[in-house]
């Protein structure tokens, strides 16, 4: 079962949360001046990214307020959550998406100390 | 190409079905075709087979990343009807309906294509209304349509529980609604398009094009650079992907969908039974096996595999529908990447790299378009124009505002 931990709240079940799609996507300003190609850009289009992605959601069943998160699309295993306003954790760019982030980062320190000794 | 037929059956059991021929070639990639189409699915086989029979353009090869069907072609429910609300889609999804009926004789090999008839069920006062003015809409385009009555429901259906906690106040049937065997529409179409002179490359995945001046040249492929004057993308849930190697977006995003098979059973549901509003349909395979279905999941993945939680949200409204099935015990199950779009109609569309085509969006319910879809996509290709069936399904209606949308009306449940 997929669990997505909550900023607020903590680890939770899936099904308590709702999805929002695509993150950090900026409503257009001056929108007397967009094209019809530009809102049409905005309001339809996605990354849809196979990998990384940056997303939406929201604790319907909590604390039902909003906030981001880094997924990774194949495994749909989380990188990291982070409220919204906040900069986005980057994974590293070998993330595989299957490990978590506790997982990767104690591998990596792990190799760290075998090179050192 | 050897004809199938009841002769050439009885010619191989002499020989212990042991020197059945190859279905079709495996060749090496040519360095130059006149259409690349991208994507081993029923779509894309479609596609090339229509390019050399109808279009008469037979420099064609179908390069595809894993195996033929491997896809979502071979990861669907079956389900072929075309009962949608608005005049383009039926016109569409018509076309293809037509080309059914006769596609196992055109193939020489059998789809089994079986029109056991579609029913889709309304469960409240908005169901019935839905389906009032879709049944009417449908009826007006010339598209076989009828209202049926509970009672009537439980004619065809006879262990249905009507009074269940949504119970059924009507139904929309469409006999010539029905299923097909999703694997044999793939073989199929590679056969005969393999017969014409297509190319099928397996195990060949795409790394990349290569655009000059915005004009497609080539395909670059794990099986070397392949040279293209056209090129035809048919690659369902992965179309973002291959967009984005092409320099632009679609408006697409790509969600997994689930379906599930039992044991096989004896004959019991002869019909495709469907409910949008408890999300659930069910039709039965020849195998026996019971076919089962319900809503994707709700967060965009590529995980063909699907979340827990959704298998109860199908197996409550099925067993509350069917509780003759309570102790049925599911044999499989899967998830497909749906490409899905916010108007929940397909996109057959010129893209911003000239020479290059996309066939995606079909979202939760393309194999039911499989043969239409191909047939004018194909036709479109070679002219390089849309075809007037595809036209109104261009991705610029996601700029113009000319949307087809179907996401409010027949394309919930497929």
């Amino acid at each position: 079962m997929l669990t997505i931990k909550c900023p607020w709240c903590g680890e939770r079940d899936q099904i308590e949360f709702s999805y929002g799609g695509e993150g950090h996507i900026a409503r257009p300003t001056e929108t007397e001046k967009l094209t019809d190609a530009e809102w049409g850009d905005y309001i339809f289009f996605r990354k849809n990214p196979k990998g990384v992605h940056y997303e939406r959601w929201t604790h319907s069943a909590g604390c039902r307020r909003w906030f981001n998160a880094v997924r990774h699309t194949v495994t749909d295993q989380f990188w990291d959550v982070y409220k919204t306003g906040e900069e986005a954790p980057v994974p590293p760019e070998d993330w595989d998406g299957i490990q978590s982030r506790a997982e990767y980062e104690a591998a990596r320190s792990t190799q760290a100390a075998k090179k050192e000794g | 190409m050897m004809k199938y037929s009841i002769f050439s059956l009885a010619r191989n059991a002499r020989t212990y079905h042991q020197d059945w021929p190859k279905a079709w070639r495996s060749p090496d990639p040519k360095p130059e075709y006149d259409v690349v189409i991208v994507g081993g699915g029923g779509h894309g086989l479609a596609t090339a087979y229509y390019l050399a029979t109808v279009c008469g353009i037979t420099n064609v090869a179908v390069i595809e990343k894993g195996w033929l069907g491997g896809g979502n072609t071979g990861r669907n429910t079956t389900i072929v009807r075309s009962n949608y609300l608005w005049d383009e889609s039926a016109a569409l999804y018509d076309h293809a309906v037509n080309l059914w009926e006769g596609l196992s004789q055109e193939l020489n090999y059998n789809v089994m294509f079986s029109q056991r008839g579609l029913l889709h069920l309304a469960h409240n006062v908005h169901d019935m209304q839905e389906i009032g003015r879709r049944g009417n809409s449908i009826y007006l385009n010339g598209v076989d349509s009828e209202f049926i009555t509970p009672e009537q429901v439980k004619e065809m259906v006879p262990f249905i529980n009507l009074n269940c906690r949504y119970p059924v106040m009507g139904a929309l049937l469409q006999k010539r609604g029905g299923t097909a065997r999703h694997d044999a529409v793939a073989w199929g179409y590679a056969r005969a398009a393999d017969a014409a002179g297509v190319d099928i490359i397996q195990n060949c995945e795409v790394q990349g094009f290569d655009i000059t001046d915005g004009k497609i040249q080539a395909v670059r492929t794990s099986r070397g650079t392949i040279k293209a004057k056209k090129v035809g993308v048919v690659t369902a849930g992965h179309s973002s992907v291959v967009a984005e190697m092409a320099g632009f977006r679609m408006p697409l995003e790509s969600f997994p969908l689930q379906a599930f098979v039992s044991e096989p059973l004896k004959p019991i549901v002869d019909c495709v039974i469907m409910s949008n509003a408890i999300h659930a349909y069910i039709s039965q395979s020849d195998k026996g096996e019971l076919v089962i279905g319900g809503s994707g999941d709700p967060f965009i993945s590529y995980s063909q595999r699907g979340s827990f939680d959704q298998i109860e949200h199908v197996a409550g409204p099925i067993l509350e529908l069917y509780p003759i099935f309570s102790r049925v015990r599911m044999m499989r199950q899967w998830g497909g990447i749906t490409d899905v779009t916010t108007d929940r109609s397909p996109i057959l569309t010129k893209t911003p790299v000239e020479g290059m085509y996309f066939n995606c969006g079909w979202g939760t319910g393309g194999f039911k378009a499989t043969p239409g879809s191909g047939h004018v996509f194909a036709m479109s290709i070679a002219k390089g124009e849309m075809h007037p069936i595809a036209a109104p399904f261009s991705m610029d209606r996601f700029s113009s505002g000319a949307l087809i949308d179907e996401a409010a009306a027949a394309a919930v449940a497929h």
